[in-house]
């Protein structure tokens, strides 16, 4: 049943084997290694027959292509949806640098790996059911990524120091975004009542992300202070945010958040009271994520900084706080996936990010009883998204991974 | 304010003495808190005394007037808020026990599923964990209740397993035993029986070992109370099979909403796949020597995993666990979204009505603080069972 976990183990030998005996090793070992796998085949072809059945011939796509405008941009106005597009192929491109720069040290970019994921994405593109048009945008988009990536790889080689500029490439970037949706200085301002879709999620994550990342190192130092009283309204925060539900967050900053206001005052937007509320939520989990790196940072390095003659602050900010980020890398991706994946509670509180726009298509008359089609549609999405995310922080780990 | 001294030493202006400045940041921080407090605290009652409200729990005494689909507790439109919240608490820890169970069961299958001979079993576990962890848990949430629960064959043409199981897309019934005074007795019976069958366990591993003794009369005894028990399971308990005396009516046994059984499968499958993770880290932190010695010990793998590696990842796994189940307990509000009356739900329901927002959410923010704490309390405990016993 069971085997000894391969990365514990020492390489097998190099012995070619051959696909039968891989075969018979893997899946017909003994009796009840057999059973299990006829078992499974047998449920796994009943299960992709019915699915098919479905996907061919009860399914009605044409829900997909038909809304696909709703879905990536809400009741973002027609005439100004190029902007939408310009924002994600800047997104995209910063995306592809970002990841070429940060794999700068591989001897090669495209490897097979790549190139197969390359592949599968563009055929996934060609093969969705949408407009022409929107092919070749799309097609475009990929080529765009996979350039600048190459870009990224290539000046990144040559200048090491670019890695250090992409948090300032991504704050202007994220100006730039907010500029784009929101229209002003010559662009026609669009109410943020009418963003919505994947630009309105990504925009909400993103957001809440850059809040959420300062708040989360502060509580984190602020729990490991040796101050008492400090830590002590430190961890309070934690605690009480970690042990509250996020839709119940969500409802004191819909319900309750504007009677803490000063009399009178108007009540601020619904995005940023969302905003507001998912950056908080997530620094108080980031807080903890961050206090694991920080706690793992031998004593050592506190006290040589000291013996150097810095003082607690200049300590912290160049000293423990550079290495305790490092070994949180992971956590903190993990982190932001989550919270990527919290927006969609967003809809509950009459936001329309994606799964409220998803909702707000199947509400329509014209498409009743499509749920299934639309929400393999966006949890697609969902899933690459989070997908790239978590194979880019596993990556990011190996590059940092410099002690040894 | 000035730097304390000793005495011959030159005094320190106070601004670099670092006792100072420990006991200003202190007290600063203090007093931003304590301000900001009181700023919103008195933006509140300014609120509040401009629309005529004060803070008042009396409301819970009033008739809440709005039904609930299903309850455990007897309940009534004509209760009051008390009883509504009493009924989604009940509600919220039904799906949160049962929830612990079987995502329990669920996460540890598919954590050493990973670690399978069969090629299969071991790519299914991947791409299980791979695709639930990096999908949003309201969607999934969604996808059980809209495109499973309630995509099954209408009451009136529903599913019949085995002349038992009764599945349509307003609920399941399954066989449950009857709760009569019998059920009861036979359960404690179980209970006692299980107890003395382990304390023989022990004794005949102890006889074994001390003495190098036999064990067949305690294995005797083991074996009765086997067989006591698995009678008093099959006739003691009294189930109550579903029957269906007209079509699209079904009665006794046990009704599953479909609300019920999305959020229960949701959060389940969801809960499981990080649990599966966390199994699977726990078992790839025993060494390899373990499983080396326990091979040649002549342990076929399946005794290898539930005698020696298991038991030694249970001391990983259990802290990690510990945060999963918390979470599972705050993810079961999302019931919102399905329609199950939990606490979360009854309690938005009353804030439509009475809009008492800040009484309720302080309710809500209670009610799963408490959860976490027994549950945090709970784990701590099994925790320590599970240690290493060192001196």
């Amino acid at each position: 049943m069971t085997t000894v976990p391969s990365s514990s183990i020492a390489p097998p030998p190099s012995a070619r084997s051959s696909p039968a005996t891989w075969i018979r090793k893997n899946f017909f070992s003994n009796w009840f290694n057999t059973l299990l796998t006829l078992l499974i085949l047998a449920g796994l072809l009943w299960w992709a027959s019915g699915f098919l059945n479905w996907a061919f011939t009860q399914a009605r796509w044409d829900v997909i292509p038909k809304n696909m405008a709703l879905f990536f941009a809400g009741r973002y106005p027609a005439a100004q949806r190029w902007r939408i597009w310009i924002l994600f192929a800047i997104v995209l491109a910063v995306a592809g640098l970002t990841w070429g720069t940060l794999v700068r040290n591989t001897p090669k970019l495209l490897t097979r790996n790549v190139l197969t994921w390359v592949g599968v994405a563009a055929a996934i593109t060609i093969l969705l059911p949408v407009p022409t048009q929107t092919h070749i945008i799309l097609l475009a988009l990929e080529a765009l990524l996979l350039a600048t990536a190459w870009i990224g790889h290539r000046v990144g080689y040559k200048i090491p120091n670019l890695v250090n500029w992409l948090p300032l490439i991504w704050g202007i970037t994220y100006v730039l975004t907010l500029w784009l949706l929101a229209g002003g200085f010559g662009l026609r301002p669009v109410s943020t009542n009418d963003w919505g879709g994947l630009a309105l999620t990504l925009f909400m994550a993103v957001s809440s992300i850059v809040l959420c990342f300062p708040a989360g190192v502060l509580l984190a130092l602020g729990r490991r202070s040796d101050l008492p009283m400090i830590r002590g309204i430190c961890t309070a925060f934690i605690e009480l945010v970690r042990g509250v539900p996020l839709i119940a967050w969500l409802f004191i900053g819909k319900f309750i958040f504007p009677d803490f206001l000063p009399i009178g005052s108007p009540t601020p937007n619904n995005l940023l009271r969302a905003i507001v509320v998912l950056a908080m939520f997530s620094a108080a989990y980031l807080a903890e994520n961050i206090r694991g790196g920080l706690q793992s940072i031998p004593r050592g390095q506190t006290e040589a900084a000291q013996a150097l003659g810095l003082n607690p602050l200049l300590t912290t900010i160049l000293i423990i706080l550079p290495q305790a980020l490092k070994i949180s890398i992971p956590a903190i991706v993990g982190q932001f996936i989550s919270l990527f994946q919290d927006t969609t509670l967003l809809y509950i509180v009459d936001v329309q990010e994606l799964l409220g726009m998803a909702n707000a298509v199947l509400a329509n008359p014209e498409f009743l009883g499509r749920r299934g089609e639309v929400y393999l549609f966006i949890g697609i999405i969902y899933w690459v998204c989070c997908y790239a995310m978590s194979v880019g922080s596993r990556r990011l780990e190996q590059q940092m991974n410099t002690s040894r | 304010m000035t730097s304390t001294t000793n005495n011959g030493e030159e005094k320190i202006p106070f601004w670099r003495d670092q006792r100072f400045w420990r006991v200003a940041l202190q007290v600063a921080a203090v007093v931003l808190v304590i301000i900001l407090l009181s700023v919103l605290f008195r933006n509140l009652t300014g609120n509040w005394t401009r629309r005529g409200t004060r803070f008042t729990y009396s409301f819970l005494t009033n008739a809440a007037s709005f039904n609930i689909g299903e309850t455990l507790i007897s309940y009534t439109p004509n209760d009051n808020y008390a009883r509504a919240f009493l009924v989604g608490l009940l509600n919220s820890l039904r799906v949160i026990l049962l929830g612990f169970i079987f995502t329990t069961i669920v996460g540890t299958v598919a954590g050493i599923a990973s670690f399978s001979e069969n090629w299969l079993v071991r790519q299914i576990s991947r791409v299980y964990v791979e695709i639930v962890r990096n999908t949003p848990l309201l969607l999934q949430l969604i996808v059980w209740y809209f495109t499973v629960f309630l995509r099954l064959p209408r009451p009136d043409n529903q599913i019949i397993l085995f002349n038992s199981f009764y599945l349509s897309n307003t609920g399941i019934h399954i066989p449950w035993p009857s709760g009569s005074l019998l059920t009861w007795l036979s359960v404690l019976v179980l209970i006692a029986g299980t107890i003395v069958a382990f304390m023989l366990w022990t004794w005949r591993t102890r006889l074994i070992v001390e003495r190098g003794e036999s064990g067949q009369p305690q294995l005797i005894g083991i074996g009765a109370i086997a067989v006591i028990s698995l009678l008093l399971l099959i006739f003691g308990l009294g189930w109550q099979i579903p029957q269906s005396p007209s079509s699209g009516q079904v009665q006794g046994g046990l009704r599953l909403s479909s609300e019920f059984c999305g959020l229960l499968f949701g959060l389940t499958f969801y809960t499981g796949a990080f649990i599966a993770e966390i199994v699977r880290g726990g078992i790839q932190s025993v060494s390899r020597g373990q499983w080396e010695a326990a091979r040649s010990l002549g342990l076929h793998s399946g005794l290898v995993m539930r005698l020696v590696v298991f038991p030694q990842a249970l001391r990983v796994i259990i802290p990690s666990l510990n945060s999963q189940y918390m979470n599972l307990a705050k993810n079961s509000s999302l019931a919102l979204a399905v329609g199950f009356p939990d606490v979360f739900s009854v309690a938005a329901t009353s804030l439509n009505q009475t809009g008492r927002s800040v009484e309720l959410i302080l309710i809500i923010a209670a009610t799963y603080l408490l959860l976490n704490l027994i549950i945090s309390v709970v784990m701590n405990q099994l925790n320590r069972a599970v240690q290493l016993k060192e001196r």
